[in-house]
Parts: C-alpha cells; sequence; structure tokens
C-alpha cells in the first residue's frame, strides 16, 4: 500500500482554477515552482510578473500576482523598465524558447549583460507550442516539426542553442543553472533552482536564470509519458543538467 | 518664487529640460541623428535628479523599457528619429492596447529607409495614422519653437496620464539642433498619487492587477475597441493651433512644425507687401483642428497646405473642409533647409488661385 505524503502546501499566489495548457505539459509544474518560490521567500506581494507570447502568455491567470504583458521576445526590456521605475520588487520574466532564444534572443542577451536584478524563467521544450509545432532555436538536429517537416538539419538549420551556456558566459549574470521536470528528483532540483534565483533577486548579486527543460507532448505528437522519456533520453544528453554559474557559491562554502 | 531666467538653448536640450520638470521618473535612448543631444543630456541630469537613464540595446528594447515603466504608473519617455521610429512601432500599439502612458519624442529626419538627417515631415502619416499595427490612435504634440518644445513635453506628460494613452512629441531636425531662448518652468501641482491607483507595484493588500492588450474572450475585443474609441473621441477636447493673421485673410496657409514658423515669416514678408495671406499651425496633429479649418472655409477663404513631404497632412486639411473647399498643395522635397523665400512663390501662386 502506498501512502501520500504531503511535502509541500499549496502556494498561496497559485489560482484555484483548470489550466489551459495540454495534458502532460510542463507548464503547470513550473509555473508551480515559480509560485512555490515566490510564497516561500515571501515575496507575493512585491513581485511583478512579466508575460511573454505562446503558450504562457496566460501565466498571470494562475499566478496572483501584478502582472504586464509584453510583446513577442520583449519580455527583459520591459521587465528592466519595469525593474528601473520599481526597483523595490521582484520582477520576473516568464519566456519560452521561440520568444527567449529567436526573435527575443537580443533582451535576453543584454538584460543579462546589463545586470539587471531580474530573474527569467526559460521554458525550453524545443518547439514552438502554441503556434502549432514549428522549429524553435532549441528544437533538436532531427527532431521533426512542421517546418523542418524532414527532421532538424544541421547543415540547413544550424545546431541548436544552449541558452543556459551563453547567459552563464555574461558579466551581468550572479545565477544561470538548467533544471528538468521529468521526474520528482529533478523537480526537486528545479525547486531548489528556481528558489535561488529569486533570493538571488532579493540579494541584488545580478541578473539570475533557470532553464526548465519542458515537454511539449501535443506538438512532440508524443504521449504524455514518452515525452517525460525524451527529456531523458534526447534533451538532456545535449542541454546537460546543472549549475552553470552561481556568484555566491564560494562565499556559501 | 523668482521669475526663472532665460536659457540658450537647443531643441532636443529643451525637450530633455521639460521632460525633467514635468516629473519625468526614468528615460530609455538609443543613438540615432539628429537626438542624440537628448540621451546625451538626460544620461547625466536625469540620475543627478533621482531617476533612471537605460541606453537600451535597440530602438526596439527602448521602446519596451518604456512600456514596462509606463506600466508602473510612473512618467517615463523614450526619443528617437525616424528610421527608429519605425523600429518603436510594436510597443507603441501594445501601449496603446493595454493603454500605457509612456511619452515618446521623435526628431525627425528624411526619408524613406536610412534617408539622410536633416528635417522632414515625411513621418507624419506614421504618427497620426498608427503607424504600428491595429486601430489606435496616439495623442501628437507639433512644437513650432524651441520654447514649444519645453512646453508641449510637459504637456506629454499631462495627456499621457490624462488619457493613459502614449503620446508623441513630433519635432523635426530643424527645432532639435535650433537653439532659442527659452523660459523654463516647473509645473505646479503634480499629483503625487498619479498612477498609483492602476499601476504595477506588487500586489499589497489587494487584488492583482494585470495590463495587458491581449482580449480573446467573446466581444471582449471588440469591448476594449469601443473604450478605446470613445477615449480617442473624447482627446477631441485637446485640440490646439496658433491661429496667425487669419481674420482678414484671402489665403489660409496650413503648415505645422517648424514648416509652419518658417511659413509665419513668409507671411509676415508678403502682409507688408499687401497680401491678405494668413496662416493656421496645428499644434495637436491628433486631434486635428478640422472644426477651426471648416469654419474658416466657411467664411470663404481659399487654403493651400505646406509640408516638408509630399502630400501627408494635406489629406486631413482636405477631409476637414471637403464640404466646401479644397486645399492647394505646396510640397517641400527633404534633403534640404527650406527658407521663407521658398514659400513666396507657391503662396503667392495659390492667392492668385
Amino acid at each position: 500500500m502506498t501512502q501520500e505524503i504531503r511535502v509541500t502546501n499549496y502556494p498561496e499566489v497559485l489560482t484555484d482554477r483548470a489550466s489551459h495548457y495540454c495534458p502532460g505539459c510542463h507548464h503547470g509544474t513550473a509555473h508551480r515552482l515559480v509560485a512555490e518560490a515566490i510564497t516561500d521567500l515571501g515575496l507575493v506581494d512585491k513581485t511583478i510578473l512579466v508575460g511573454s507570447i505562446g503558450c504562457s502568455v496566460f501565466i498571470y491567470n494562475y499566478l496572483s500576482l501584478d502582472a504586464i504583458e509584453s510583446p513577442h521576445g520583449r519580455a527583459p526590456a520591459v521587465a528592466t523598465g519595469v525593474k528601473r521605475a520599481r526597483p523595490d520588487k521582484i520582477v520576473f520574466t516568464y519566456q519560452g524558447d521561440g520568444d527567449l532564444a529567436s526573435i527575443g534572443m537580443a533582451e535576453i542577451m543584454h538584460c543579462a549583460n546589463r545586470g539587471e536584478n531580474i530573474t527569467t524563467i526559460f521554458v525550453n521544450n524545443t518547439v514552438y507550442g502554441m503556434t502549432g509545432g514549428q522549429m524553435a532555436p532549441t528544437t533538436l538536429v532531427g527532431q521533426k516539426t512542421t517546418t523542418c517537416p524532414g527532421g532538424r538539419c544541421r547543415e540547413n538549420e544550424g545546431m541548436p542553442i544552449r541558452m543556459t551556456e551563453i547567459i552563464a558566459s555574461l558579466g551581468g549574470v550572479a545565477f544561470a543553472e538548467r533544471v528538468a521536470v521529468n521526474n520528482i528528483k529533478n523537480i526537486k532540483k528545479a525547486r531548489k533552482a528556481v528558489t535561488k534565483a529569486f533570493e538571488y533577486q532579493t540579494k541584488e548579486v545580478g541578473f539570475s536564470f533557470v532553464e526548465v527543460l519542458a515537454t511539449c507532448p501535443t506538438n512532440w505528437r508524443m504521449t504524455p509519458l514518452q515525452a517525460n522519456k525524451r527529456i531523458e533520453t534526447e534533451m538532456i544528453p545535449y542541454f546537460p543538467l546543472g549549475n552553470f554559474k552561481d556568484v555566491l557559491a564560494k562565499e556559501e562554502k | 518664487m523668482s521669475t526663472p531666467k532665460r536659457i540658450f538653448v537647443k531643441g532636443n536640450e529643451a525637450i530633455s529640460r521639460g521632460a525633467l520638470a514635468a516629473g519625468m521618473k526614468c528615460f530609455f535612448g538609443y543613438p540615432i541623428t539628429p537626438q542624440n543631444d537628448i540621451p546625451e543630456f538626460l544620461s547625466q541630469a536625469l540620475p543627478d535628479a533621482g531617476g533612471q537613464f537605460v541606453q537600451a540595446e535597440s530602438e526596439v528594447a527602448a521602446a519596451n523599457m518604456l512600456l514596462g515603466a509606463a506600466g508602473c504608473g510612473i512618467r517615463a519617455m523614450t526619443s528617437s528619429s525616424s528610421p527608429g521610429m519605425s523600429l518603436k512601432q510594436e510597443a507603441i500599439s501594445y501601449m496603446a492596447g493595454s493603454e500605457l502612458p509612456g511619452v515618446l519624442v521623435n526628431v525627425s529626419r528624411g526619408g524613406p529607409g536610412l534617408g539622410d538627417i536633416g528635417p522632414s515631415q515625411g513621418d507624419y502619416f506614421q504618427s497620426v495614422k498608427g503607424g504600428g499595427h491595429g486601430d489606435y490612435k496616439l495623442l501628437v504634440l507639433a512644437p513650432g519653437t524651441v520654447q514649444e518644445a519645453y512646453d508641449l513635453t510637459i504637456k506629454a506628460f499631462d495627456l499621457a496620464f490624462k488619457y493613459r494613452n502614449p503620446v508623441l512629441v513630433l519635432a523635426d531636425a530643424i527645432i532639435g539642433q535650433m537653439k532659442e531662448p527659452v523660459v523654463p518652468w516647473v509645473p505646479e501641482n503634480l499629483d503625487p498619487d498619479e498612477g498609483q491607483d492602476w499601476g504595477l507595484q506588487g500586489a499589497t493588500n489587494r487584488g492583482p492587477r494585470l495590463l495587458k492588450s491581449l482580449f480573446l474572450d467573446d466581444g471582449a475585443l471588440a469591448g476594449q475597441n469601443q473604450k478605446l474609441q470613445a477615449k480617442y473621441q473624447a482627446m477631441q477636447a485637446e485640440v490646439d493651433q496658433e491661429l496667425f493673421l487669419t481674420e482678414d485673410a484671402e489665403l489660409i496657409v496650413v503648415a505645422f512644425g517648424s514648416i509652419g514658423r518658417i511659413v509665419k515669416s513668409t507671411i509676415r514678408k508678403l502682409r507688408a507687401q499687401g497680401h491678405k495671406v494668413g496662416l493656421v499651425r496645428p499644434i495637436t496633429l491628433f486631434p486635428f483642428p478640422s472644426e477651426v479649418l471648416l469654419n474658416l472655409a466657411k467664411e470663404g477663404k481659399r487654403f493651400l497646405t505646406i509640408e516638408h513631404n509630399m502630400g501627408q497632412m494635406v489629406e486631413d486639411v482636405r477631409l476637414s473642409i471637403r464640404t466646401v473647399a479644397d486645399s492647394a498643395f505646396h510640397g517641400q522635397l527633404p534633403g534640404n533647409l527650406p527658407t521663407p523665400d521658398d514659400f513666396e512663390e507657391p503662396i503667392l501662386k495659390a492667392l492668385e488661385g
């Protein structure tokens, strides 16, 4: 017989409503990790959410926070404006791979490089979800999408972009970590990373970034279980999990 | 309080000083000629005044930073010149849709494309007809002197918050680069609670606030657009224009911004020669002073529109007076600085009819 153990309380900032995400999609899990971090750190009353474009455009429906919508890819610029206007608030962007690594590449790079005290949660599921499964900058070589029906080809489309490694190389960045939410063990690590990213913002040590490897069962044409497995077998080997930058790590030791 | 001393400054500096006087807290810029004096001046002056200056990575980013700061209910601004304004249109459309009170300055130059860095009024359509996607309007203010550049920048912030709408100050390279005396002033009684009842600040002791332009529920977008259109209608109350010797004039010249002031010099000269010509210089380009023009048309006056482009505002002039009259047009090509003498011949020709 299995015993049910409550490992965390329902975070107050998470609204009690059914989500619009597809079955097996990891946005819900990522939302919850953000909600838990903000609640645990006591930041609910002072956090401002900057939404982006794509499936997660409705994140404001699930997190009970002051929020603003930004044009496609521009969330880090909008967040910069918010943070400069309200430096005493906690500001975060929540962006997908098309939004952050394609159209919004300039904005994320410069926001990170300026060392804005902002947190970015980057959900990477290697595909444009909302628009129907087109190729993203993170689409793996060989992965079939509606705009690379024969599979992403290195010669034609280049290699998938590893954002966390790039972000970690920038001077203004305080924290950069890649996590996955495909199993309990990884979710626990992800929770720690997301919490740390927000905690670092409260310490005003620079830009904090968490890449979350996530599923898109619908556009991957997989069941949720197959999609979870794909993270383990295909994504993590190319997008290695782990911390790539932590400016406070030495001090902690 | 003693009377402020006159200062002798460029239009770009007047705009910057006006923004500071208006209580601007954040400025987001990107280099482009001929507006560079604005970010250069504010990079020093704004932090000194306790505000935030950011040189953005692009005009796109600068406009989106403005979107974020304006969403916090504070006074914020960005400035640019024509090609840069094209890049800002995405954010402007979102700001109009989300009803955010940002101020934008366009020290416009010659186009299309890279054009040149000389004066032009080729951005009239982009400024008053949209520019970005969707069915929206900006309040557009067109200074004709350096003093007005100062005054209208202050007014731009007031109007932005009054209507929760982006406001555009449309100057050009002449206004931006010209030095004139300015009497600086500081608006009294700036509302300390301005923007506090809707701006983002963290949901302390209240429900969350959401600023967005996405409306998917059945009828929601129609409702938002109805609300916006009602607002644009209400903006008609802000119509402003300069009337110069119009009462006994047989011919009314309609010209805005720097061309308006140059034409004014031409009119002075022609008046001295006994020619009955007058000037209507629209100061608000949206809302457009249609009623003023229509009333003059009803008095039997004839019209000539002069612009530093090949015919943009003239469409609005013709729409305004179409039931009783038409307007002749003289277009000044970009790439040069017109003088009052350049407009003598076209005005005399229009006067002959």
